[in-house]
């Protein structure tokens, strides 16, 4: 199932935001792959940039303010940065869906459930009225749906977060994509639906063969699910290997510090949860060097005075880790 | 640590009438429906449980900001409930609150030390500036920034704000609704450890209420497990996890994925199905019934019995489900 072809190949992406006049580059020269059949992990803090990493992929960045500056998105060997808008929207969906972060935003109030999945068969897929309506069905059996013959007739005021959810992942699944990407698919969600939809998304996985990129800022959710895991931080990649790598052999301390700021059942509560002091520096004013020496807890004199260099090395295979950070504690 | 009774609540019962249904009329909604906990000095109750349980709920019926139907909120053995105007307002300034959206909950227009130093000024205080210093200082802000807005901050430094606010007074009590589930993992740390760190100096208690167990554990002395308006199953902490007896408190553990990558994968899981049922028509019998993974025939008719019993010194579970797999 998996294997060493990269579906898709993210080379030096750079995004950036214009704000007040000035040029903010969000989403910093990123580079990642994903074979088939693979879910990979992109876990960081709110605003480092996993949102806009997943819009850059999907050719959605909004322009303006927002503008990719430069890098590579190959997928099957082809760069879709190259691609013309009318080209990307037919990748978008029958190659890569998306299943975006608030689901009570991204479903239409004003159309039946039904109605919302059989227009994109009949666009994308070429399909009758009637088959799209069986394939509806069908794709809303796949997802857990009950009474999918009735549900279709609904809207989504009557449906809860987590049955919107799983009419998010039909949609997203619709034209059978070859890589799923689901941003934060059950942050708002309870623990008992989060597992629900989670189980779903693995389940389908392993039968279609597609790839996941899973973003999210819970590490249990990948301890359980991600093959491999890619750890952003203001706007980089500081920190990239296989799931049990960056858990049981994390190298950079922001990742360190993650796992460790995670209150655990499986813990003593009576022990100070360690933390990561301060906060994500303000990419407008960031200057030089290591991205994460405001908040290091062992920054060396060189990385204050910016002087340490930022880029992934491989210092195992497939465990990638910032250079200026290889020696670091 | 005492065993002095700060918060004693009984049998509550707060329901909502919403008239959304057009053709049956009224609607009732059983939010709370027959609720008890017992809260003591410097202690933390957890309460937790899937969205639409009823534990906003509760917070609001303590903090009177709902109308409760029936059912008693002891404040240091006073009813709550019996109260009225300047008497209840009085009893009220001991209860402080968190809530969940530090964004909302703070006035945009005011300035931080306004925002802080506000209750004390209800209370009739004057001169609260050195207070308002200490207190910032206390949940660990700069205590220079007093005069800025709250859109200068960031979301754990507003709540750290709303915990400055609802110390101020020196409440006995402090409702927290969802205090850190809108925050990341790395600042939520940092508001358990503050939350933790000021109920240890100023032994106040905690009705801390969270959909995530493992955040609840790490604060709480007791927990209840809130469905459909119902504790299901109440014990201290250590024994709800240990030894969790009811259906719904085993799944609700095993459905938090643990940070650890061996342990999940040795894991069995089955995740529950379908959704919480709506609290304006719950089951007959055993609320949990139409999502239990072994129901008994009698559990399926509705026959089983509600209410909580004690297994063992300070364990309740639903009498329903003392035998249940
Ligand atoms: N439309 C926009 N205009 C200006 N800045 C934006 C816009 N969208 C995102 N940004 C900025 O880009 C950065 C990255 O945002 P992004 O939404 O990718 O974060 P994220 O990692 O997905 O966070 P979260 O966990 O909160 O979803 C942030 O600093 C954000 O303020
Ligand atoms: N003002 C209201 N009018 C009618 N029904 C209400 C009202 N407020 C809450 N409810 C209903 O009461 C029940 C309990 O709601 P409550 O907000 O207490 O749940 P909760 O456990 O806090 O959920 P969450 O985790 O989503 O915050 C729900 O069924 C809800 O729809
Ligand atoms: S390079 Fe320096 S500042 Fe950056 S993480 Fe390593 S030790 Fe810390
Ligand atoms: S009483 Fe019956 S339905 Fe309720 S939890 Fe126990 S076994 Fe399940
Ligand atoms: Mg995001
Ligand atoms: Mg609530």
């Amino acid at each position: 199932m998996k294997n060493n072809y990269k579906l898709l190949d993210v080379k030096n992406l750079r995004t950036a935001f214009n704000v007040e006049g000035k040029d903010v580059t969000v989403v910093n020269d990123i580079s990642f792959n994903l074979s088939p059949g693979e879910i990979v992990g992109l876990v960081g803090e709110s605003g480092c940039g996993k949102s806009v990493t997943a819009l850059s992929l999907m050719g959605l960045v909004p322009d303006p303010p927002g503008k990719i500056l430069g890098g590579e998105i190959f997928l099957e060997g082809k760069d879709l940065l190259k691609f013309s808008e009318s080209d990307m929207e037919k990748v978008r969906g029958k190659e890569i869906g998306m299943i975006f972060q608030e689901p009570m935003t991204s479903l239409n109030p004003v159309l039946t459930i039904g109605k919302q999945i059989t227009e994109i068969l009949e666009l994308h897929q070429d399909m009758s009225k009637e088959e799209a309506i069986n394939e509806a069905i069908d794709l809303l059996k796949l997802v857990g749906l009950t009474d999918p013959e009735l549900r279709i007739n609904d809207y989504p005021h009557k449906l809860s977060g987590g049955q919107r959810q799983r009419i998010m992942i039909a949609i997203a699944l619709s034209c059978k994509p070859k890589i799923l990407i689901a941003d934060e698919p059950t942050t708002a969600l309870d623990v008992t639906i989060q597992a629900q939809i989670l189980e779903l998304i693995q389940k389908l996985s392993n039968e279609l063969g597609t790839s996941v990129i899973l973003i999210t800022h819970n590490l249990g959710i990948l301890a359980r699910y991600a093959h491999k895991i890619n750890v952003m931080y203001a706007g980089h990649l500081i920190e990239s290997g296989t799931t049990d790598e960056i858990f049981y052999n994390p190298k950079h301390p922001y990742t360190a510090g993650l796992l460790n700021s995670v209150p655990r059942l499986d813990l003593d509560p009576n022990i100070e949860l360690p933390t990561i002091k301060g906060e994500v520096p303000n990419l407008a004013e960031f200057n030089e060097g290591c991205i994460f020496k405001t908040r290091c807890p062992n920054p060396t004199n060189n990385c204050k005075d910016g002087k340490s260099e930022m880029g992934l090395i491989e210092v195992e295979p497939g465990h990638l880790v910032d250079k200026c950070c290889v020696n670091c504690k | 640590m005492s065993n002095k009774k700060i918060l004693e609540i009984k049998d509550l019962k707060v329901f909502y009438e919403s008239s959304r249904s057009f053709f049956t009329g009224k609607n009732i909604v059983k939010a709370v429906n027959g609720l008890n906990i017992d809260i003591n000095q410097g202690e933390t109750f957890g309460l937790v449980g899937e969205s639409g349980s009823g534990k906003s709920t509760v917070a609001r019926a303590i903090l009177n900001l709902v109308k409760s139907n029936s059912g008693e909120i002891n404040l240091e053995e006073e009813n709550l409930l019996k109260l009225k105007g300047s008497k209840l307002r009085s009893k009220q300034k001991q209860i402080g609150a968190i809530f969940q959206d530090p964004y909302s909950s703070l006035n945009p227009r005011m300035k931080i030390k306004d925002i802080i130093a506000e209750p004390l000024r209800v209370q009739g205080k004057k001169d609260v500036e050195e207070d308002v210093k200490n207190l910032l200082k206390m949940v660990g802000l700069d205590n220079r920034m007093d005069n800025r807005f709250p859109h200068e901050f960031s979301g754990g430094q507003r709540q750290r704000i709303g915990i400055a606010r609802a110390i101020s007074t020196n409440p006995k009590l402090i409702i927290c609704d969802e205090p850190v589930s809108a925050l990341d993992v790395s600042v939520q740390a940092q508001i358990l450890n503050l939350l933790k760190d000021l109920q240890k100096k100023l032994n106040i208690s905690y009705l801390f209420i969270a959909h995530d167990l493992s955040v609840v554990k790490y604060l709480s002395l007791k927990i209840g497990v809130m469905y459909l308006g119902k504790i299901v199953e109440m014990a201290d902490s250590e024994t709800i996890f240990s030894n969790p007896m009811h259906p719904y408190t085993k799944i609700l553990i095993n459905s938090i994925p643990v940070p650890d990558p061996k342990i999940e994968r040795k894991k069995k899981f089955i995740p529950i199905k379908g959704d919480i049922p709506s609290a304006s028509n719950p089951p007959a019998g055993c609320v949990f019934r139409t999502r239990c993974p072994n129901p008994t025939s009698d559990c399926k008719d509705g026959k089983s019995e509600m209410g909580l019993i004690e297994i063992e010194p300070d364990h309740w579970v639903d009498k329903c489900c003392v035998n249940c797999k």
